[in-house]
């Protein structure tokens, strides 16, 4: 028999329904039933204090964020628009010529979808993964609206030979089902062939895998660096007395409270080639007039103005941990004869490094989807992926493709996360 | 699916929608300058007229809204001002309205709009009201003796040196490299559709890859030559000639290989307000009203008859017509933006071209 007085064997007694034994309430019931019928109170109040955080949530961001990732692998502008063609080749597998039925069902859709105004759906669609097949689209659509005649295939192709290309017809297929990884592929620099497998792209269209790279590369750098120079100064912050740390933590402060973009133009102000401190070099004569630095507009702006950025978003975790870091320590080690840097290395870093995963954690994480500062500073090598989503978002208008690499993009820190959680432990966090 | 689009942007369109009581008509357009002389030229006039009021509405892109808008089946938007491939890819996508031209007022002599409007400012669903050109502007006071004169001077880092500031997109920079290279402007779409021609032109872009300074915003070239970060730039004709006569900066531009582009008035099939969006199109690019806008901006009216209308600049003493990009002047060498070529290839050129801009 169990203990009477442990919980857990009150709880087993009762759900097994032997009544004997079991500790009641002064009423007669049984107290564990009472416990959790207010326990489950307590829930339902918690729960309901925090519903309107929830649907918040939900709504304003747990949704939208997955209608958007849902278009990177679901586009049925071609199969919805085009159902007769989607449906023959649902039925013939890949490899089969297209024979009259084929061209019957193509020219019939064709029609159809250029009466009802959609033929541009289908064409741009089309157009993601055989360039300059939009207009063949639009084109034969403005000629068949009027309708079109057997044979068609014959009719077709003297609207335009293009037609008859198997590429077109190999990236109809793919389009014939509305669910496609071909966005996923084009993130990665690759592309279905004719038959069906997977190639890379020709070199001049390759970018998306090098900016990857150059996005993780530089949010590593930019987060190495923030550490570098907000390390010493969490430090002073966290052992100065209280008044000069306030001083100073207002000076952290007073940047992190500035707009993103002035801080971002005045580094312009200060970089360009005509700007503050070029002006200075030249003045002072360190440089020559007609070899002014070129620091800005390149990669060199980006990390800059983004370690500046970011610098805050270091420090404030760091400073929190380092001020509960009991001095008495350190004391301690050099007493016992510690040298100053065994002393650092082995008792006063150690205990820094929840703030410092956390600060690091939070830099790297910021960099990795930052967006306006290397569109306005980052020049053509400065560039990360996000200016490319960016772009497919308000230039190109390929929202599948944007989707494409936020997913992708999402997908890689959720990884870096874990493995974080793996090797240092998402507990060793520590916010302040 | 499309049931949560409707509710979540529904929930997040409930503040918009106050605006679209009855009286009101919802534009929405590019901003700055451009909006201020539309405002001048187009909406004071109309809501005087017709006491419907007009709520302008500014964007980086007015297409980008217009297409969420139509995707989320929320329009908001009664008239939108896009570029002639955004006007036409829309219309093809069925998202705008079609517009007769019967509708649209004839000239002042009685010609009718179809015969008004220049070849091309007229489609199926959109508008044009205004041309404008991407051309080259340097500062005078940067180079001692010859002045640059044509596109191949821009690319002549040697003769003229200093930095140059281009826009970061295929379209407006290719094309530039073919004019410079010697290509005739009619051929300059013929080679873009060769691999050849590309190459040509990132061949030569490549002359200069290490001496430009990109930008992305139509504001940035004129602040890149203001502050002498570049000598030269390529941007929108009429900011240029706002920094220029606005502002007195000492700018020249040379019109030499300009690339002209018009913008659209489009209405959504949706629009809140269509009726009121109709007479807004109407009264906003009829004759008097084009020649009106060009008073406070250097873009040429979309109608031949409003040619002779132009006059001063606000200022009362500059001249309009040298300053537009429809003078004949400006014109021998000038590339017109072919929609249906960058529909088919804006997607392919712009990966080519960012594969390019990224690569050392």
């Amino acid at each position: 028999m169990a203990n009477a007085l442990d919980p857990h064997a009150a709880i087993v007694t009762t759900a097994s329904g032997e009544g004997d034994g079991t500790l009641t309430t002064a009423d007669g019931k049984p107290l564990s039933r009472a416990l959790a019928r207010s326990q489950r109170r307590s829930k339902r109040r918690a729960f309901l204090l925090v519903l309107p955080l929830l649907a918040f949530i939900l709504i304003t961001f747990v949704v939208p964020i997955g209608q958007m990732l849902q278009r990177s692998f679901y586009n049925d502008g071609f199969s919805a628009n085009m159902p007769q063609i989607s449906t023959w080749f649902a039925e013939n597998p890949r490899g089969t010529e297209p024979d009259e039925a084929a061209w019957a069902a193509l020219a019939q859709d064709l029609q159809a979808s250029a009466e009802e105004r959609s033929i541009g759906v289908v064409g741009t669609r089309i157009n993601y993964d055989v360039p300059g097949t939009r207009s063949l689209f639009t084109s034969t659509g403005r000629k068949v609206r009027k309708g079109i005649e057997p044979p068609y295939r014959d009719n077709l192709l003297e609207m335009d030979e293009d037609w008859a290309d198997p590429t077109l017809w190999a990236a109809m297929r793919n389009a014939a089902t509305p669910y496609t990884g071909n966005f996923y592929l084009a993130s990665l620099d690759r592309q279905r062939a004719d038959d069906g497998s997977i190639e890379k792209v020709a070199e001049r269209q390759q970018v998306y895998v090098m900016l990857f790279m150059r996005t993780f590369w530089l949010s590593l750098l930019i987060t190495g660096l923030t550490f570098l120079l907000g390390f010493p100064v969490a430090h002073l912050l966290a052992t100065l007395p209280m008044r000069k740390s306030n001083l100073l933590m207002i000076l952290v402060l007073l940047p992190f409270w500035t707009s993103l973009l002035v801080r971002t133009t005045s580094w312009m102000v200060l970089l360009q080639q005509q700007g503050v401190i070029n002006d200075l070099l030249v003045w002072i004569g360190v440089i020559d007039n007609g070899q002014r630095l070129q620091m800005i507009y390149n990669r060199t702006g980006t990390i800059i103005a983004m370690t500046h950025i970011l610098l805050p978003f270091m420090i404030l975790p760091l400073y929190s941990v380092m001020r509960t870091i009991n001095p008495s320590y350190a004391r301690a080690a050099r007493s016992l004869g510690a040298t100053s840097w065994t002393t650092f290395r082995r008792i006063y870093f150690p205990q820094t490094l929840p703030g410092l995963g956390a600060g690091a954690m939070l830099v790297f994480i910021l960099a990795v989807g930052y967006y306006i500062t290397p569109a306005l500073v980052g020049g053509s090598s400065g560039q990360l992926i996000s200016n490319m989503i960016a772009m497919h978002m308000t230039d190109t208008l390929n929202w599948s493709m944007a989707a494409a690499l936020a997913a992708l993009l999402l997908g890689s820190v959720l990884i870096l996360y874990w493995l974080y959680d793996r090797l240092v432990g998402i507990d060793n966090l520590k916010l302040g | 699916m499309k049931k949560t689009l409707i509710l979540t942007t529904a929930i997040a369109g409930l503040g918009q929608m106050a605006l679209a009581a009855d009286g009101e008509v919802n534009v929405v357009s590019w901003g700055g300058a451009y909006e201020m002389s539309q405002v001048e030229a187009y909406n004071k006039p109309f809501a005087e007229e017709t006491g419907i009021k007009v709520n302008m509405i500014a964007a980086d892109n007015p297409a980008t809204p217009l297409k969420a808008q139509v995707e989320a089946n929320n329009v908001t938007g009664d008239v939108f001002d896009i570029e002639v491939s955004d006007a036409i890819r829309l219309c093809d996508e069925g998202a705008l309205m079609e517009i007769n031209p019967d509708d649209l007022p004839a000239a002042a002599d009685g010609t009718a709009a179809a015969d008004d409007f220049i070849d091309g400012a007229l489609l199926d669903c959109a508008v044009a009201n205004i041309f404008w050109g991407t051309v080259i502007a340097y500062d005078k006071t940067k180079f001692e003796g010859d002045a640059p004169k044509t596109a191949a001077d821009f690319f002549d880092t040697e003769k003229f040196p200093g930095k140059r500031g281009l826009p970061k997109n295929p379209k407006r920079t290719l094309y530039l490299a073919l004019i410079a290279d010697g290509v005739a402007p009619d051929e300059i779409y013929d080679k873009l559709g060769s691999d050849e021609g590309v190459e040509e032109a990132f061949a030569k872009l490549d002359t200069i890859k290490n001496d430009v300074v990109w930008w992305e915003a139509g504001a940035q070239p004129v602040q890149l030559l203001a502050d002498g970060e570049v000598t030269m730039a390529t941007g929108y004709n009429g900011r240029f000639f706002d920094a220029m006569v606005g502002e007195g900066k000492p700018f020249e531009i040379i019109w030499d290989g300009q690339y002209m582009d018009m913008d659209m008035f489009v209405i959504p099939k949706e629009a809140p307000n269509p009726e009121a969006a109709m007479e807004y199109l109407k009264f906003a690019t009829d004759t008097q009203r084009l020649a009106d806008q060009a008073k406070y901006i250097a873009y040429g009216p979309a109608r031949k008859s409003s040619a002779a209308l132009v006059g001063m600049y606000q200022d009362g003493k500059t001249e309009m017509a040298p300053h537009m990009p429809t003078n004949p002047d400006h014109l021998t060498t000038a590339v017109m933006d072919d929609p249906e070529f960058w529909a088919d290839h804006d997607a392919e050129l712009t990966e080519r071209f960012n594969s390019w801009l990224a690569g050392s």
